[in-house]
């Protein structure tokens, strides 16, 4: 199959219907609004489903509902649009519904700025709904990589009944790259969604889509049911890649765009002849703390880096558990790291550890 | 022996969770007679709102889903566009649709989805404990209005159906109450004329229901319906706000 050009945000969301996407319900905001047009016309086109809710709150409400119903569905969105989609996501969580939730990132806090930016990991990988809950977060680099896992991501939400959130940032969202759309995905054991609210017509008995839980006993019982369901993610989602390794002197750990810098800047290094290594966390929920067990014990330290002022880092710290010097380098509000600030905060980062 | 009254089937053998004398009884036992006489049930899907019906997707007797505080009409949205050709309704009180899922229910009305609301006003929030809800009537006293509800400070109560006849996308409106047989008939009616307008996708349709909360009121169960008719009429009267009419193919 040939190569085609493709814009990030229109290849989310073929990707989505390669995916098996029934419906979308989703609110305006930049930079995703390229996700919403694309999917306006072709989802019409093909007899499927496009809502433009009158907001993000209706719009995460109206994906519970058709999750609840058994089908495949998603919303896109930005950073303050993902804000009022918590609770939703909460309720989602609780109820057990599978569904995909694109998120681009934007500068913020506040209505920030409309420029790339990666300040929303603690609102991907913590999350602001309440309850114990999780979501499982993916942040791919490319715009092909992307769109292998959002063709997976309907499989691995079914599979787990649990929203399943990918995370790229407004760079990614408007870049363009040649892509294969047809790779294939893994295949999965999906069993039927005997517990959809689809009629009584279509199933024996009366089937119930709640998160409620009046009787503490019982709630704490789901939640553990939860949690164990967690442990399963974790054990078999949890991706990451390790570049240059073997014989590095010191590592960044870097995700999405960030780590396209940081290869970059990895090649500059060489160069200049210190050996650097690279842990690009695909998943960021759940986090790959076993990549960190690829580390060669003797490295001078461990550069997280970012574009955002250090969320990550949380993760890098515990995941480090005081083994290595930890440091930090980070733009933010919009503003994308040159090669070269990466290049000087190795040296600088060198300097303060050998100290 | 012939059969002169039964529970509908409409409605699971869970016991109620209402207080002694509240309507939102009766208005389940209309709402699950009308499913059942149109052989709605095996089609069904219901919302459960958050207020003191929140339980309610246990006494449906169809498919149900639970909504967060306010979003019915979004998640009842979601599920009508996958399913069409599914009977969908919500059941919320004052709060839930007046208050904080106003903008909900506006635009699912507005898009004109072929959905049923079953909207429950009794002039107060019940499941919190009797506060001030945007329906309460001026001079009420609640929980959060202990001086009564004064129109300067908190605005006059905000009349639904009256707001939402002027919206295109709504197929059939009307106020009904159940406080007698006779107004518990013309309820029924209008539930069920509600519910054939969405067989016929006709769009939009709402019944607002005046209902009585006798704990939060403070009232005994008995005056509290005369309570209902001499306060809550005068203020909300019962009237078809818009009906479509007769259906032509
Ligand atoms: C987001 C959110 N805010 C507040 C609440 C608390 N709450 C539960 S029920 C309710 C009011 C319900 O009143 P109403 O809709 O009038 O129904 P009623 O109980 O009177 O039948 C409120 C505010 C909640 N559950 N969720
Ligand atoms: S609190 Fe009021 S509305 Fe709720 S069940 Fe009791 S009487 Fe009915």
């Amino acid at each position: 199959m040939p190569k085609v050009l493709m814009k990030g945000n229109e290849a989310i969301g073929l990707a989505a219907v390669l995916g098996g996407c029934d419906a979308f319900y989703g609110y305006p905001i930049t930079p995703q609004n390229e996700i919403p047009e694309y999917l306006s016309k072709y989802m019409i086109e093909h007899n499927k489903v496009f809502v433009q809710a009158e907001s993000e709150v209706a719009a995460i409400n109206m994906v519970y509902g058709a999750a609840g119903a058994g089908k495949r569905v998603m919303t896109s969105s930005s950073s303050p649009g993902i804000a009022l989609k918590q609770e939703g996501i909460s309720y989602i969580t609780g109820a057990e519904l599978p569904c995909l939730i694109v998120s681009v990132m934007r500068g913020g806090p506040g209505l920030g700025g409309i420029q790339p930016s990666q300040a929303d990991y603690y609102q991907a990988t913590r999350g602001g709904g309440n309850g114990d809950y999780h979501v499982i977060v993916f942040a791919p680099e490319t715009i092909q990589e992307t769109i292998d896992i959002i063709k997976e991501s309907f499989d691995i939400a079914d599979y787990y009944r649990n929203p399943v959130m990918v995370l790229v940032d407004g760079l990614l969202g408007q870049m363009m790259e040649s892509v294969d759309l047809n790779k294939p995905i893994k295949k999965r054991f999906l069993p039927p969604k005997d517990w959809a609210t689809n009629g009584m017509k279509n199933h024996s008995g009366r089937n119930v889509v709640s998160s409620l839980n009046i009787d503490p006993q019982k709630l704490e019982n789901h939640n553990l049911k939860l949690q164990a369901k967690y442990q399963n993610v974790i054990k078999n989602e949890t991706r990451f890649e390790c570049i240059n390794m073997e014989k590095a002197e010191y590592v960044i750990v870097a995700y999405g765009t960030m780590s396209r810098i940081v290869r970059s800047a990895l090649e500059v290094l060489k160069e200049k002849g210190i050996n650097v290594g690279l842990i690009r966390p695909i998943s960021l929920w759940p986090f790959p703390k076993e990549a960190f067990k690829q580390i060669p014990s003797n490295i001078k330290g461990i550069l997280c880096t970012e574009m955002s002022l250090g969320q990550m880092l949380d993760d890098v710290l515990i995941a480090n558990n005081g083994k290595h010097p930890v440091g930090f380098f980070g733009r933010t509000g919009g503003m994308i790291p040159e090669v070269e600030e990466v290049v000087r905060a190795i040296e600088r980062f060198q300097e303060t550890v050998v100290k | 022996m012939a059969v002169k009254y039964q529970k509908s089937a409409g409605l699971t053998d869970n016991a109620l969770t209402y207080c002694p004398g509240c309507t939102h009884g009766i208005v389940h036992k209309l709402v699950g007679e009308c499913l059942v006489e149109l052989g709605l049930l095996p089609d069904t899907i219901g919302i459960a709102s958050v207020g003191c019906s929140v339980f309610s997707y246990d006494f449906f007797n169809c498919d149900m889903q639970q909504a967060p505080h306010g979003r019915a009409c979004a998640v009842a949205t979601g599920i009508k566009r996958v399913l069409p050709d599914n009977i969908i309704f919500t059941y919320q009180g004052d709060g839930d649709l007046a208050s904080i899922g106003i903008a909900e229910t506006i635009h699912a009305a507005n898009r004109g989805e072929n959905i049923t609301v079953i909207f429950v006003n009794n002039a107060i929030y019940g499941m919190t404990g009797g506060q001030m809800a945007p329906t309460s009537l001026i001079g009420q006293k609640t929980t959060t209005s202990p001086f009564g509800r004064v129109l300067q400070q908190h605005g006059s109560p905000i009349k639904v159906s009256e707001m939402f006849a002027t919206i295109d996308g709504v197929a059939y409106l009307e106020r009904v109450t159940v406080t007698t047989p006779k107004h518990i008939r013309n309820a029924k009616k209008a539930i069920k004329k509600a519910f054939q307008y969405q067989q016929e996708k006709r769009g939009f349709t709402m019944v607002e229901i005046l209902s009585t909360c006798p704990v939060n009121w403070g009232i005994k169960p008995v005056d509290s319906l005369k309570w209902l008719e001499e306060h809550m009429i005068p203020v909300f009267p019962l009237k078809l706000f818009k009906d479509t009419g007769e259906f032509h193919e």
